[in-house]
């Protein structure tokens, strides 16, 4: 009944046939990496000027599963809009397989996109809609209904070819809308917060059906989203966007533990911020004094200059602290919140600072001191982290 | 929001004079209607049902010719007027802000807020000129002068149709490889025909209906059924008359209906 994953991904990486000649020159190309140069859009309205994305260069490999991540505001989207030929740059270009797609309309790019409301042809029923990319393609019939029955498959919803978007769950239309973008075998597709209108178990489905469509088509997905855990959770690598530059680029391990920015640290999971002076640098990390007066080793940032005696910022995760006789941090425990699976420790430091920390809630742990006592707080190796402003 | 506020249909007789006033206003009107079918040649003896001036309107050589007539230049001014007003209105809706854009909104609608007569005496001058250098005297001049005239009334169900039309469709469409004809054609237009249909259904009425710039801008014996029924009133009012305007606020019923039932219609 299903075919397995290997021969599906052998269907779809056979080239859609007969391609109009014009879009075939990217769409055969040998790779489908994007490589996106020193890339600028302004918008303007009377005299006021916005820099929704401000000289953004990226490399987006082959395969890659890659996510925008921002708040609303942060230029994700627009960068998107650029990647997909609905917006022009101000200056910059983007390439695709090495081919460059700037001067093109989006008619001509070998890239689909999952629209944030799905953006379904309300006059046309689900099968209809999945071809239409085909159709547009200047494909046969008997190809199309073969490809738009595959698709349908793909994402479980034989059932439901002939009836209208109208017609259908949000959930489905969800699924109707990624069919519709894949169906022409793109060699990019972007999909643009396309599960933010879902409730939340809904979501979660969609996470891992998103991850085992990207696994099984083998092709390049370019993923804008606010949801920092949706970012974590599929990402192979994620982008944290602000104010229309990219801040920090890595793996959702890297970007969480290892944020190079404030902004990063404060935006994605929580964080403790620590004022601190650098004693010592090694490589890539260096000793800092903090308020206590203890020395800890704080990783740096990539390419930053850091000479001794200068204040600097620490991140410290509260999964990454704990409560020890001995510690490198005073306090007095002000609050503790009961989460289930851990507990919130939030610590009033000497300095003033509140530091909070998780504890993990085991059976048969020692119980929390009363609220109220001085306690020591210690971090584990290697936690430390020191951020850019 | 369940807050009590004034409510002007609770007031006492609230019903009576909505009544007594929608009576009033349609009063006229069903008179007309109900004399139609008067079996007397009398405006106020009841003598009988009959549908004998229906029979003398049908049989009318020179009414059917002015319906004829009619129809032709309501079709052919309606189809000019909806197609210049769809473009108008995609060039309004579907491009960027641009500089004097609230000029050219004011230019489309300036047949509204110019007086019919004026724009009628306006014509009857410019084209006496035309047909004195070119001598033709044809049906021309009444479809350009109509369809001119209909123009704001199409464009203003498709614009706001237009409008109400997610603009992301037609970006999916360029999306999935359609050129901008294909996409209009396929995406667009299909999703736009409710409001060209009742911007049509609109037009046409108005061309039907309209008397003062006809009557101007005619040629002899270029009446329409408005302006032949005009010519009759003046020297005889007959029941005859009755048959026709029913019939016509027949046609306009339906007309507009059909326009209120599609622009009703949402997208999607």
């Amino acid at each position: 009944m299903d075919t397995s994953a290997d021969e599906r991904r052998i269907l779809y990486n056979q080239p859609p046939n007969p391609l109009r000649p014009e879009i075939a020159v990217t769409w055969n190309a040998t790779r489908s990496d994007i490589e996106i140069i020193d890339l600028s859009k302004v918008f303007s309205s009377g005299n006021e000027t916005f820099k929704a994305v401000d000289h953004v260069t990226v490399h987006i490999p082959d395969n890659e599963f890659f996510t925008l991540l921002g708040p609303s505001g942060c230029g994700k989207t627009t960068l998107l809009r650029l990647i997909a030929g609905f917006e022009q740059p101000n200056s910059g270009r983007i390439t695709l397989g090495g081919q460059d797609l700037t001067a093109l309309p989006p008619n001509r790019r070998p890239i689909n996109t999952v629209f944030q409301n799905y953006a379904l042809f309300p006059h046309m029923s689900v099968a209809d809609n999945v071809g239409f990319g085909l159709r547009m393609l200047g494909q046969s019939r008997r190809q199309i209904k073969h490809t738009v029955t595959e698709m349908l498959a793909l994402v479980e919803m034989e059932s439901l070819a002939h009836r209208r978007p109208a017609q259908i769950s949000g959930g489905q239309q969800q699924r109707v809308a990624l069919a519709r973008a894949l169906a022409p075998r793109p060699r990019v597709l972007l999909l643009d917060e396309p599960l933010s209108a879902l409730d939340l178990k809904l979501r979660k489905t969609m996470q891992s059906e998103l991850k085992r469509l990207q696994a099984e088509t083998g092709i390049t997905f370019v993923f804008v989203t606010h949801d920092q855990q949706e970012a974590l959770t599929l990402s192979d690598r994620i982008a944290v966007m602000h104010n229309g530059k990219i801040l920090q680029i890595g793996s959702p391990q890297e970007i969480y533990t290892h944020p190079a920015e404030r902004f990063v640290a404060d935006f994605i999971g929580d964080s403790n911020f620590l004022t601190a002076t650098i004693v010592h640098t090694h490589a890539e990390s260096a000793t800092v004094k903090l308020s206590s007066g203890a020395q800890i080793t704080a990783r740096l940032p990539h390419a930053m200059s850091a000479s001794i005696g200068r204040t600097v910022t620490v991140v410290v995760r509260p999964e990454h602290a704990m409560l020890a006789d001995q510690g490198v941090l005073q306090g007095t425990l002000e609050h503790a919140l009961y989460f289930g699976t851990d507990t919130q420790v939030q610590i009033r430091l000497s300095d003033g600072e509140l530091f909070t920390l998780r504890r993990q809630n085991t059976v048969g742990q020692l119980p929390l001191p009363a609220l109220g006592t001085v306690v020591n707080i210690a971090i584990a190796e290697g936690a430390a982290q020191v951020v850019r402003h | 929001m369940a807050r009590r506020t004034f409510a002007l249909n609770r007031l006492p007789g609230f019903a009576l004079i909505a009544g007594i006033t929608f009576f009033l206003l349609y009063l006229p009107i069903l008179t007309l209607v109900v004399f139609s079918f008067n079996a007397e040649a009398s405006m106020s003896i009841w003598g009988g049902l009959s549908l004998d001036w229906y029979r003398a309107a049908f049989t009318n050589r020179t009414v059917q010719e002015v319906s004829l007539r009619s129809l032709v230049i309501a079709v052919s001014a309606a189809s000019v007027a909806t197609t210049v007003a769809t473009l108008a209105a995609l060039a309004t809706t579907r491009t960027a802000a641009f500089r004097g854009q609230t000029l050219i909104y004011a230019l489309i609608h300036q047949p509204l807020m110019v007086p019919e007569i004026v724009t009628g005496v306006a014509l009857l001058i410019f084209f006496a000129m035309i047909k004195v250098y070119t001598g033709y005297t044809g049906l021309a001049y009444l479809i350009a002068a109509h369809s001119a005239f209909c123009i704001p009334f199409a464009y203003l169900p498709i614009r706001a149709r237009l409008q109400t039309m997610d603009i992301t469709l037609e970006r999916a469409a360029a999306d999935l490889y359609a050129t901008p004809l294909q996409t209009f054609r396929r995406i667009t237009l299909p999703l736009l025909m409710p409001g060209i249909l009742a911007g049509f259904m609109l037009a046409f009425v108005i061309s039907l209906d309209t008397v003062v710039i006809t009557e101007l801008v005619k040629s002899a014996g270029q009446d329409t059924l408005a302006t032949y029924m005009l010519g009759q009133m003046r020297r005889a009012v007959t029941p005859e008359m009755y048959a026709i305007s029913t019939l016509f606020l027949l046609l306009s019923i339906v007309a507009v209906s059909v326009f209120f039932l599609l622009s009703r219609q949402r997208v999607g």
